[in-house]
């Protein structure tokens, strides 16, 4: 988030405060691993997710909300893990023994069920300065936030979470099939072609829908969507380049923010040639 | 494909191994392939999702042992989720890549990844990719 | 007692007496075989009293210089533990062995060709993402480093915030040796010093100024001429040379302004 997503949080937090709510980033905080374990036995990567929920409870705090889906995933699980496993949260105590002791005290949310729950689609829309009118774009879900179920922050089979929010900031969503179908996660490191594949299969699906850009939720997924795309098109000149936009992108620019704070220079698909034609960025 | 199915072949210790790791009953699987078509991977893979099931249940370890499926699965747990019967696909996946990682037997080796990707991938990508792949 | 023997010596006379003062034997375990040892001697000590001669994995005796890495486990205790032997001291039924040499992983580059990017730590060492966060190296480290948190700064691409993290790290390798992911987080660190010191933090200006002033010659001839003062010259001018004194305001200006 620091380095390479810099156009995910910076626009976020941004965002967040303009409708009054301030984001303390928790101190100490480490990576929580990215995958959950998957594994019964498997309690040492428990420790990295439980450790950041730990540090929010050391700061008197009770919620924790992510940005990033993926980190989401991890977090959610690992915390309805200690909370529903006595023998599993004991053990991961007394491995703990430099830290506090933890049993799921602290909820953990993400952003955009902070905008749907705590704020509201209809206030939001009264805070918009800038309505993304006719911009077509298409939400891309991808797995994290909605599967498995105990964790989905919306129906898992029909979400519309992320139109809704589109909705809200005056944009067009396009709806299509491909929404929440998996972009290949961190196969980009052992299996890239796979990875191109997929990409086509999801792009030219949205494209098809009539989508103008894709909106995301996930740094892995911009970079094997934006990554992929770039492939395909030096294979076949024809591909049709797809603006990706992280969703605080979108919102920061409805909010009327400063569009330096979205750094659309790193994103893929050139963003801002679109947002241009659009009358969308001076 | 053909596979030969006999007692002498069914591998108890790999089908314990599976359920204990993944914690879920191989019986509930009624092989209706809701699974394997809901697999954005299936078109790659040379031995679909419910086949891997069911060869687990006989116990055919070397096939699958051969076979890449559980290493292109990007664990999206759209398996899970569509199962008709509440069979945690992707936990007996990570199971299966569990037993071959901790016999230290690893899938890639961070040296494989060049040094270009390794300062252009998201670091999710690397943490991630390193935590199925290496033991 | 005559006059002669009150203004002796004592330390002589202490000597001469051969005082006899009881010391108290512990046992020990060193790689597995049993020693008695005196108590409140270090580790290092207690092994060169049982007869050991430390040809390697021994260096400054004084904490610095990280060599002695020692790996222990106390009785009813199941916990292993870590120190340097120059500065552990020995308790009773001590189990350890010594760690001379830890064969962690040290990326081979030419310093001069990296640039300030924390991708260059990444680039070079991409096993820093097997990183649990167990904080196994934080518990290991004599220096009482942080080095878990200094390790998530690295990920998060913060080399400031690694390399003040780890300001303290005297390279021992006890991280590493009870690393999950086989990290060699010193090495890992140390880039991360290296780059932050030579590439990321600000040059000091007025230095190279006054080096630049030294170079093109301003004080040569001051200090031909000092080169060439008698010894007895030279302590009169040192000590009355005119120093600022201790409350000397902004505009202080000594007598002699040759040289300002």
């Amino acid at each position: 988030m620091k380095t390479k997503a810099r156009n995910l949080e910076e626009p976020g937090i941004a965002s967040l405060e303009v409708l009054g709510f301030k984001l303390e980033e928790i101190p100490r905080w480490n990576c929580c691993g990215a995958v959950y374990s998957l594994a019964e036995d498997d309690l040492i990567h428990q420790v990295a997710p439980i450790r950041n929920l730990i540090r929010v409870k050391e700061q008197g705090k009770d919620k924790l909300a992510t940005l990033c889906a993926f980190c989401f995933n991890t977090l959610k699980r690992a915390n309805l893990l200690v909370r529903e496993n006595a023998e599993k949260r004991n053990t991961l105590n007394s491995f703990m023994d430099e830290e506090i002791d933890y049993g799921g005290e602290v909820k953990v949310v993400h952003f955009l069920e902070v905008l749907r729950d705590e704020i509201g689609w209809e206030v939001l829309a009264q805070k918009v300065k800038l309505p993304l009118r006719e911009l077509k774009v298409a939400p891309y879900y991808g797995c994290t936030l909605l599967r498995p179920r105990e964790i989905a922050i919306d129906s898992v089979e029909n979400p519309t979470i992320l139109r809704e929010f589109l909705e809200a900031l005056g944009a067009s969503p396009i709806d299509f099939p491909e929404s929440t179908r998996c972009c290949g996660s961190y196969q980009i490191i052992s299996n890239p072609d796979d990875i191109s594949e997929y990409a086509r299969d999801i792009l030219n699906s949205a494209l098809s829908h009539g989508a103008e850009a894709l909106v995301l939720t996930c740094p892995l997924c911009d970079y094997n969507l934006g990554q992929g795309q770039k492939k395909l098109i030096k294979k076949h000149n024809e591909f049709k380049e797809m603006p990706l936009f992280y969703f605080t992108q979108l919102l920061a620019l409805a909010l009327g923010l400063d569009s330096r704070i979205c750094h659309f220079e790193l994103n893929y698909g050139s963003p801002e040639l679109l947002l241009r034609e659009k009358n969308l960025l001076s | 494909m053909s596979v030969t199915i006999s007692p002498k072949r069914l591998r108890r210790e790999f089908v314990r191994k599976v359920k204990e790791l993944s914690g879920q009953n191989l019986q509930l699987c009624y092989q209706c392939g809701m699974c394997s078509g809901n697999c954005p991977a299936a078109s790659n893979m040379d031995l679909s999702p419910r086949q891997i099931i069911e060869l687990t249940r006989l116990g055919l370890e070397e096939e699958i042992a051969n076979s890449k499926t559980v290493w292109i699965c990007a664990s999206c747990f759209a398996c899970t989720v569509n199962c008709p019967r509440g069979f945690d696909l992707s936990k007996m996946m990570e199971a299966i890549r569990l037993l071959t990682l901790r016999k230290n037997i690893d899938y890639i080796r961070p040296e494989d990844i060049s040094p270009q990707e390794r300062c252009e991938l998201p670091q999710i990508a690397m943490v991630s990719g390193l935590r199925k792949f290496t033991g | 007692m005559s006059v002669k023997e009150e203004n002796k010596n004592p330390a002589e006379t202490a000597v001469k007496e051969k005082k006899q003062v009881a010391v108290k034997l512990i046992p020990v375990y060193i790689m597995g075989k049993r020693y008695e040892v005196p108590e409140g001697l270090t580790i290092m000590k207690a092994m060169e009293y049982a007869g050991y001669k430390f040809i390697r994995g021994c260096g400054c005796r004084g904490g610095t210089c990280g060599a002695c890495g020692t790996v222990y486990r106390k009785p009813g205790d199941y916990k292993l533990q870590v120190a340097l032997a120059c500065q552990k001291t020995v308790e009773p039924d001590m189990y350890m062995a010594q760690i001379p040499f830890f064969p962690a992983n040290r990326a081979q580059y030419e310093f001069a060709d990296l640039t300030s990017a924390p991708e260059e730590v990444f680039k070079l060492y991409p096993e820093l993402f097997r990183c649990v966060a167990c904080n196994a190296c934080t518990k290991a480290c004599p220096q009482g480093i942080e080095v878990m948190d200094a390790i998530a700064a690295l990920k998060q691409g913060n080399i400031a915030e690694a390399a003040r993290l780890s300001f303290d790290c005297i390279q021992c390798g006890l991280c590493t040796s009870r690393c999950f992911g086989e990290l060699a987080q010193y090495h890992m660190l140390q880039l991360a010093r290296r780059i932050y010191g030579a590439k990321v933090l600000p040059r000091a200006e007025h230095l190279a100024e006054m080096v630049g002033t030294v170079n093109e010659g301003r004080y040569d001839q001051i200090l031909d001429e000092l080169k060439h003062v008698k010894e007895d010259e030279l302590k009169k001018l040192y000590q009355e040379r005119e120093a600022e004194p201790m409350a000397a305001g902004e505009d202080w200006k000594p007598k002699d302004t040759r040289y300002l």
